[in-house]
């Protein structure tokens, strides 16, 4: 699948496009098919995000996963500070990404 | 310290609100991202992984303690508690919001700090001698002529835009703890019949094309000082290569039509800008000079220390450098604690490091390139003191220029532009060498760690030197020896395939094995490999 990321304007947090809005949690990432760029730029015009640009995920029980390591990294947060992580303290956290 | 006179208040002022206005703008959707990405650049705001990045400059890695404390309180109020000291004598802030950014900038105005020239293809802030002006070995304070050279680049209309970035380092003894020749301009301050002036070192770099700078002059007195600098810096802004920017750097220009070429044309323009006038009289750099006098020092003091504690006494021999001043000495704190992270400290620690200069150090600190903290003027009495104190904010460790003593980037947790982590290598090197007395054995070892080819922790300079590159999608790590940043400037060279994060770990420990197998009395682990050469480390490490 093909999902669609960037960072919140005014915040810089990571986003991922859901299909209607943006979530900080991959997670909530719609397949955005071939339309990625169509919607990169009009929501980059309303200034809801920043920098956008699209992604190969795998679709998986637990949800879309970014294919390349930079992108899980910034789902999840630096993987040296499992305190700062989205979802701190999580376990598993680290192999998730790896 | 230098302190801001009016100007350079109205200048820094005028700057946060220009910025202000710039960020209301790009907030209220007045310019784009791409009007508006400069701008934020010019003001050292990045936007990396997780947030916006802020680089705040550190001018030669020189702070007082309300400095320190403004850095600490913005890591508390507007980032996640914490701040990253980097390589070059900075310090960056790694989740920053873009509202804020304006009133961060506020804020570090008021203790004459700001993140002007810490980005874009300007003369960046200059670096120096951790330190400068506590040195036993050092003919004099190289800060003034960092300070003077600050001045002149500030918004330098010419050398605004250049070809790409230009980093300058200066330095005043002849052991180089400022990496100075792997900068596109490397000074050392020199005597020459009885006159200071600066041999001219030019066209370092490291990144993808690793260089060490030629001297390009060997005295330049200070009348003409800043007239060969600016000669030096229109030549590159002329001829340095717009087209390429792999091939922009001023290392490439110097490579490709020679130092000898290099050198007349900068005495050509030299002989124009000369005609300028432009060199401020000695009175300004006595001005100037006034600001870094050495402190108020107490004679009289004994030079005894009282090694009774036994952790106290490591930490005396390792991390402890010699003074200038009878009685007085330089205090390391290393901020390379194993399984920490290299360059980080908290909000917490950077209050301690700030309270501890203000009560034993003149109210000074120094960053240094190797991404700790200097505490540069202690009466040797109050070492113990210190020590507890460093001890129990867990900024204790005993480690300065030992294998666990590493650089590294930022890497894939942070950095938008990387290949592999950094970090956790670190941390899995540092482990793996937890044992100080092991680490002691193996004496001094520089170990540094980039994750992309951009080398922003210096791996080509490393005794060992790591390097993180993408294999297919998975994290690799390439293994380099023979490095060196200091006055036996080197470049490392790779061992062969690279390595994965585990396999990297004991590829490195496989090199120590060798050394400590073939190594002569008193030598260094780089000394031995420059003695017998690549073949019996590859032979461990890949045999
Ligand atoms: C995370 C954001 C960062 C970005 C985007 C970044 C980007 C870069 C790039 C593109 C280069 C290569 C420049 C060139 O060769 O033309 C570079 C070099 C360098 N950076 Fe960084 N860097 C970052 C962080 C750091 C940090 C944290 C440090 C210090 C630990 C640092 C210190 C350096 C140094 C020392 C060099 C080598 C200078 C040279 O080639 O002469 N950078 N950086
Ligand atoms: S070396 Fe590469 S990965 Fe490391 S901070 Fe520099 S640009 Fe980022």
């Amino acid at each position: 699948m093909r999902i669609l990321t960037g960072n919140d304007l005014v915040t810089g947090d990571v986003t991922w496009w859901t299909g209607s809005g943006w979530s900080r949690h991959v997670e909530d990432a719609a397949d955005v098919g071939d339309q990625g760029e169509a919607i990169a730029q009009a929501e980059e015009g309303a200034r809801r995000v920043n920098a956008p640009y699209v992604i190969d995920a795998a679709e998986t029980a637990d949800g879309p996963r970014p294919a390349h390591i930079k992108d899980r990294i910034r789902a999840l947060g630096p993987t040296v500070r499992p305190d700062l992580t989205l979802k701190p303290a999580d376990p598993n956290a680290g192999s998730w990404v790896i | 310290m230098y302190k801001y006179d009016e100007y350079d208040h109205s200048i820094v002022a005028a700057r946060v609100e220009e910025f202000r206005d710039q960020v209301n703008r790009r907030l209220a959707g007045q310019i784009t991202e791409d009007q508006f990405k400069p701008l934020r650049l010019m003001n050292g705001l990045y936007l990396q992984l997780h947030a916006y990045m802020l680089r705040v400059a550190v001018p030669y890695g020189t702070l007082d303690s309300r400095q320190m404390h403004m850095l600490a309180h913005i890591a508390r109020k507007y980032d996640r508690g914490y701040g990253h000291f980097t390589t070059r004598q900075n310090i960056q802030y790694n989740w920053i919001k873009l509202a804020d950014a304006p009133d961060i900038l506020a804020d570090l105005a008021t203790v004459e700090m700001h993140a002007i020239q810490t980005s874009g293809n300007c003369i960046r802030n200059i670096s120096s001698d951790q330190y400068a002006g506590a040195a036993a070995d050092e003919l004099t304070d190289p800060r003034p002529w960092a300070e003077l050279l600050r001045q002149w680049s500030s918004f330098h209309p010419e050398f605004s835009y250049l070809p790409r970035k230009f980093k300058i380092a200066v330095i005043a003894a002849d052991e180089d703890r400022a990496a100075m020749r792997l900068h596109d301009i490397g000074l050392q301050v020199v005597e020459r019949g009885g006159q200071h002036g600066v041999a001219v070192y030019v066209g370092g770099g490291m990144g993808r094309t690793p260089m060490v700078a030629p001297l390009i002059k060997d005295f330049v007195p200070f009348e003409d000082f800043l007239s060969y600098m600016e000669a030096c810096l229109r030549v590159y802004n002329r001829y340095g290569r717009r087209d390429n920017i792999y091939k922009a750097r001023i290392k490439i220009l110097v490579h490709e039509i020679g130092a000898d070429k290099y050198r007349d044309e900068v005495e050509a323009e030299f002989a124009e800008v000369k005609k300028l006038d432009l060199d401020p009289p000695r009175a300004e750099f006595d001005r100037i000079a006034a600001y870094f006098a050495p402190p108020p020092y107490e004679t009289g003091l004994s030079d005894a220390i009282d090694r009774g504690d036994p952790d106290f006494a490591v930490w005396l021999d390792q991390n402890v450098a010699a003074h200038k001043a009878p009685g007085y000495a330089i205090v390391n704190i290393s901020l390379k604690p194993v399984g920490g992270i290299p360059g980080d400290a908290s909000a917490d620690q950077i209050d301690v490091m700030a309270d501890l200069a203000r009560d034993y150090s003149f109210d000074e600190l120094r960053v240094t390139h190797a991404q700790n903290i200097v505490l540069p003027h202690v009466r040797k009495a109050d070492l113990p003191a210190i020590w507890q104190k460093l001890a129990d904010a867990g900024l204790a460790e005993a480690n300065l220029d030992l294998i666990s003593d590493i650089i590294a980037c930022p890497g894939l947790d942070y950095c938008s532009l990387a290949n592999a982590r950094s970090i956790p290598v670190a941390q899995k090197i540092a482990q793996r060498f937890s044992d100080l007395g092991r680490q002691r054995e193996l004496g001094e070892l520089k170990l540094k760690i980039s994750g992309c080819i951009n080398a922003c922790g210096h791996h080509h300079a490393g005794h060992i030197g790591i390097l993180g590159v993408d294999r297919k999608g998975t994290e690799n790590y390439q293994l380099l020896l023979g490095g060196s940043g200091a006055e036996d400037v080197s470049l490392g060279t790779i061992t062969g395939p690279g390595f994965s994060e585990d396999g990297i770990v004991d590829a490195v420990e496989k090199a120590t094995d060798v050394y400590l197998r073939e190594r002569a009395e008193g030598e260094r682990f780089l000394d031995t490999y420059r003695r017998v050469g690549m073949a019996p480390f590859k032979e461990a490490i890949y045999g």
